[in-house]
C-alpha cells in the first residue's frame, strides 16, 4: 500500500503539469484584456505600459515558466515564513498579481476560503450524515412509505437547480416570514460576522441555515441514492444468510456485516466529492452573496482576471487529483480483496 | 455403506406437517407442502431431491431464514428438543440459530464475509451465543479450525476469507457452524461447489466430526453417490413433499417409489458396459400454485393409473423403517387398493 501511494504521488507530477498547461493555455487562448474594465480615459499608451509591467506581451511559453515558478517556489516558501517566522529570501520577488485587485491572488484565495469552508464542508457534512441513515433505511426497508418518501426527496434534490430552490427559501423565510419572528432567516450571508458570543453564534448559525439546506439537498439526494443502491447490492449476498444463520442479531447483521462492505464504494463516493466543497457551490454562493471562492472565481471571469482563475482552476485540479489518490487508498483499506502491491 | 443405529434416542428435530407457501406476484407458490421427518442424535439424515422439490426451502422454514415476505409458513410444527420453533418469538429462534442448529450452505466463495477476517467470523457466534470475551473466542476459534483440519490455526484466523481456498473455505463454514456444539448440523449441498477431491475430503471430515460430536447432521444433496457414502437414513422430496424415506441401504436395495428408483437409475456405472447415453427423468418438476390434489410425480410417471389424477397418496409404511408415498405397490407388482 505504501509503494503503491508513493508511485501515485510522483505520478501526480506529469498529471498536473499537464493540466496546468492545458488550463494555461486555454485560458490565454480567450481574448480578454487585463485592461479592458479601465476607465476610457487612459491613454492607449498607458495600457501598454500597463500590460509590459503585468508581463502579458511576454512569449507564452515564459509566461507559463513564471506562473509555475511563482505557483509551486515562490509562494509556499512565503506562506511558510508567515508560519514560521523564517527567512526564506522571498523579499522583493513579485508574487502572482489579480488584475483587478492588485494585490497577491493567493491572499485572495486564502481570505475567502474561511468562508467557502464553512458554508459548503458543513452542507457537506449534514447532507452526508443525513444521507447515510436515509439510504440504509431505505434499502431495509425497500419499497416501505419510507423508501417512497426519500425516493421523492432525492428525486427533488436531483432535479432541483440551487438557483431555484436557493430563491425558494428565501422567499419562504425571509420575504413571507416577518423580520421579527423566530423563523426568520437572514438572506444574506454577513462575511463580517464574528462569533465572540453566544448572541453572535446563533445569528451566525441563523445566516448559515439557508444556505446549508440548499446544498446539503442536492448532497443527500446524491450519497442517500447511492448508498441505497449499495445496501440493496449486498443485502441479498450469500454472506448475509451466513450472518443470519449464525444468530447474530438483526441489528448487527445489517449493521456490522452488510453496511461495512456496502460503504465500501460509498466512501470512495463521499471522498471524490469533496473538492467540489472548494469549488462546487458557485452558484449558491451568488444566491446568499457569499463571499466565497465561488464568487471569487465569478468575478475573477467577468473581469478577465486571468491569473485567478487560472490559479483557482488549477487548485481546483490538484484537489481533484488529490482526492481521487484518497480515495484509491481508502479503497485499498476498506476491501481486504484489493492489495495494490 | 454404513448401517444407522438402532432407533431407540428420541428425536432431537421432529418436524411434523411443515408447509411453507410463497406469495409472487403471480400467484402463490406452494413450495413445501406437509413436509414430516425426525432425526435423532447422531444420525445422518441424507435429503435427495433434483432442483426446485424444496429441500433446501424445508430446512431454511425450519430456523426462520427465509424471508417474509414472500415466504409464509403455513403450519406445521418443528420440535427441537420438545420447544416449537414455528411458536418461538425472534429472539428465541435467533439463539436457535447457530447456537443449537448450525448451518452450512452451498457456496464457500461467497458465504463468508469478504471485508472481516475469518477469525472475527468464527468468535462471532461464540460471542453472541455463548458469552465468551475476545480472549475465549479466539482460543476456540483456533480449536475450531484445527478440529476442521486448518492448519497452522492461529496464524490463520488473521486471515481474510479470500486467502482460503474453496474446500478450506467450506472448512471455515464448518467451523463457525460447530462453534456452539449444535445439536443439529443442516448442511445444504456443502459440497455441490467443489471439485471431487475436495467434496471427499469435505465427507470425511463430517463424518469424523460426527463421531467425534455425536450431533443430528441433516446432509441436502442431489448427488445420491455421497448419500450412500455417509448417510444413514434418506429422505426423498419430490415437488415439496416427502416421497419415499428409508434407510439408505434399505433404500438404495428396495426403492419404494418410481421417482426414486428414476433417480437411482440415472447413476451413472463406471462398472461393466458403458450405457448409450446417461439415463435421464423426462420433464420438469412441477411448480405448485395450490396445495396438489394428487401426486406431484403424476405426468413423469411411467405407473400411473386413475387414482395419481385425483388423490395425493400419504406415505404407507413398507416395514423396516421404510415408507413411501406411492398408491402403486412394486412387491405386488400392482396397484394397491384404495383405503
Amino acid at each position: 500500500m505504501f509503494t503503491f501511494t508513493i508511485r501515485r504521488l510522483i505520478l501526480t507530477v506529469p498529471t498536473l503539469l499537464f493540466i496546468s498547461f492545458v488550463i494555461f493555455m486555454i485560458v490565454k487562448l480567450s481574448p480578454s484584456d487585463p485592461t479592458g474594465n479601465l476607465p476610457l480615459t487612459i491613454p492607449s499608451e498607458v495600457r501598454e505600459q500597463i500590460r509590459e509591467a503585468l508581463g502579458v506581451n511576454k512569449p507564452l511559453i515564459v509566461q507559463y515558466g513564471l506562473w509555475l515558478k511563482q505557483f509551486f517556489w515562490l509562494e509556499p516558501r512565503i506562506y511558510l515564513e508567515h508560519a514560521f517566522g523564517w527567512d526564506m529570501g522571498t523579499a522583493g520577488e513579485v508574487r502572482l498579481i489579480s488584475y483587478q485587485t492588485r494585490s497577491p491572488v493567493m491572499e485572495l484565495i486564502m481570505q475567502r476560503m474561511p468562508q467557502t469552508l464553512m458554508v459548503v464542508g458543513t452542507a457537506y457534512l449534514v447532507g452526508t450524515l443525513i444521507a447515510l441513515p436515509i439510504g440504509i433505511i431505505s434499502a431495509y426497508k425497500q419499497y416501505s412509505v419510507f423508501d417512497q418518501l426519500g425516493t421523492l426527496v432525492s428525486m427533488i434534490g436531483f432535479s432541483v437547480p440551487p438557483f431555484f430552490s436557493g430563491v425558494l427559501v428565501i422567499v419562504l423565510f425571509s420575504v413571507m416570514i416577518p423580520s421579527d419572528s423566530f423563523f426568520w432567516l437572514p438572506s444574506i450571508y454577513d462575511t463580517t460576522h464574528e462569533v465572540t458570543d453566544w448572541e453572535s453564534f446563533k445569528y451566525q448559525f441563523r445566516q448559515m441555515i439557508m444556505p446549508v439546506m440548499v446544498l446539503a439537498l442536492q448532497i443527500t439526494a446524491q450519497i442517500s441514492r447511492f448508498t441505497r443502491a449499495s445496501m440493496l447490492d449486498n443485502l441479498n449476498q450469500d454472506y448475509v444468510r451466513t450472518a443470519r444463520a449464525k444468530g447474530l442479531k438483526e441489528q448487527t447483521v445489517v449493521l456490522v456485516h452488510v453496511l461495512r462492505n456496502s460503504m465500501i464504494p460509498v466512501v470512495t463516493v463521499i471522498a471524490l466529492g469533496i473538492p467540489s466543497i472548494f469549488g462546487g457551490a458557485i452558484i449558491t454562493e451568488q444566491v446568499f452573496k457569499v463571499n466565497g471562492l465561488g464568487q471569487l472565481l465569478i468575478i475573477a471571469i467577468q473581469g478577465g482576471d486571468v491569473p485567478t482563475v487560472q490559479t483557482l482552476t488549477f487548485i481546483f485540479a490538484i484537489l481533484i487529483v488529490l482526492f481521487n489518490l484518497i480515495a484509491d487508498v481508502l479503497y485499498g483499506i476498506l476491501d481486504p480483496r484489493i492489495r495494490y502491491d | 455403506m454404513p448401517d444407522g443405529p438402532a432407533p431407540v434416542l428420541e428425536a432431537v428435530l421432529d418436524v411434523r406437517d411443515l408447509k411453507t407457501v410463497f406469495k409472487t406476484r403471480s400467484g402463490e407458490v406452494h413450495a413445501v407442502n406437509d413436509v414430516s421427518f425426525d432425526v435423532r442424535p447422531g444420525e445422518l439424515l441424507g435429503v435427495v431431491g433434483e432442483s426446485g422439490s424444496g429441500k433446501s426451502v424445508t430446512m431454511m422454514s425450519l430456523i426462520g431464514l427465509l424471508p417474509s415476505p414472500p415466504a409464509d409458513i403455513r403450519g406445521g410444527q418443528v420440535l427441537l428438543d420438545g420447544l416449537d420453533l414455528l411458536q418461538a418469538d425472534a429472539d428465541t429462534l435467533r439463539r436457535v440459530r447457530g447456537g443449537r442448529i448450525g448451518f452450512i450452505f452451498q457456496d464457500p466463495m461467497t458465504s463468508l464475509n469478504p471485508v472481516f477476517n475469518v477469525g472475527y467470523q468464527i468468535m462471532e457466534p461464540l460471542r453472541t451465543h455463548m458469552g465468551m470475551t475476545k480472549a475465549q473466542a479466539r482460543l476456540r476459534a483456533a480449536e475450531l479450525l484445527e478440529l476442521v483440519g486448518i492448519p497452522d490455526a492461529n496464524r490463520r484466523l488473521k486471515d481474510y476469507p479470500h486467502q482460503f481456498s474453496g474446500g478450506m473455505r467450506q472448512r471455515v463454514m464448518i467451523a463457525i457452524a460447530l462453534a456452539c456444539d449444535p445439536q443439529v448440523l443442516i448442511a445444504d449441498e456443502p459440497t455441490t461447489a467443489l471439485d471431487v477431491t475436495i467434496q471427499a475430503q469435505i465427507l470425511e471430515l463430517v463424518k469424523e466430526l460426527r463421531e467425534k460430536l455425536g450431533m443430528a447432521i441433516i446432509w441436502i444433496t442431489h448427488d445420491l453417490g455421497v448419500i450412500a457414502g455417509i448417510a444413514d437414513r434418506v429422505m426423498v422430496m419430490y415437488g415439496g413433499q416427502v416421497v419415499e424415506q428409508a434407510p439408505t441401504r434399505e433404500l438404495f436395495n428396495n426403492p419404494q417409489h418410481p421417482y426414486t428408483r428414476a433417480l437411482l437409475q440415472t447413476i451413472p456405472s463406471v462398472r461393466g458396459e458403458r450405457p448409450e447415453k446417461l439415463n435421464v427423468i423426462e420433464g420438469q418438476p412441477p411448480i405448485l400454485g395450490a396445495a396438489p390434489t394428487a401426486c406431484p410425480f403424476r405426468a413423469r410417471c411411467g405407473y400411473r393409473f386413475d387414482r395419481c389424477d385425483t388423490e395425493n397418496p400419504s406415505r404407507i409404511s413398507a416395514g423396516n423403517g421404510h415408507d413411501a408415498a406411492c398408491f402403486y405397490d412394486f412387491d405386488a407388482g400392482g396397484p394397491r387398493n384404495a383405503g
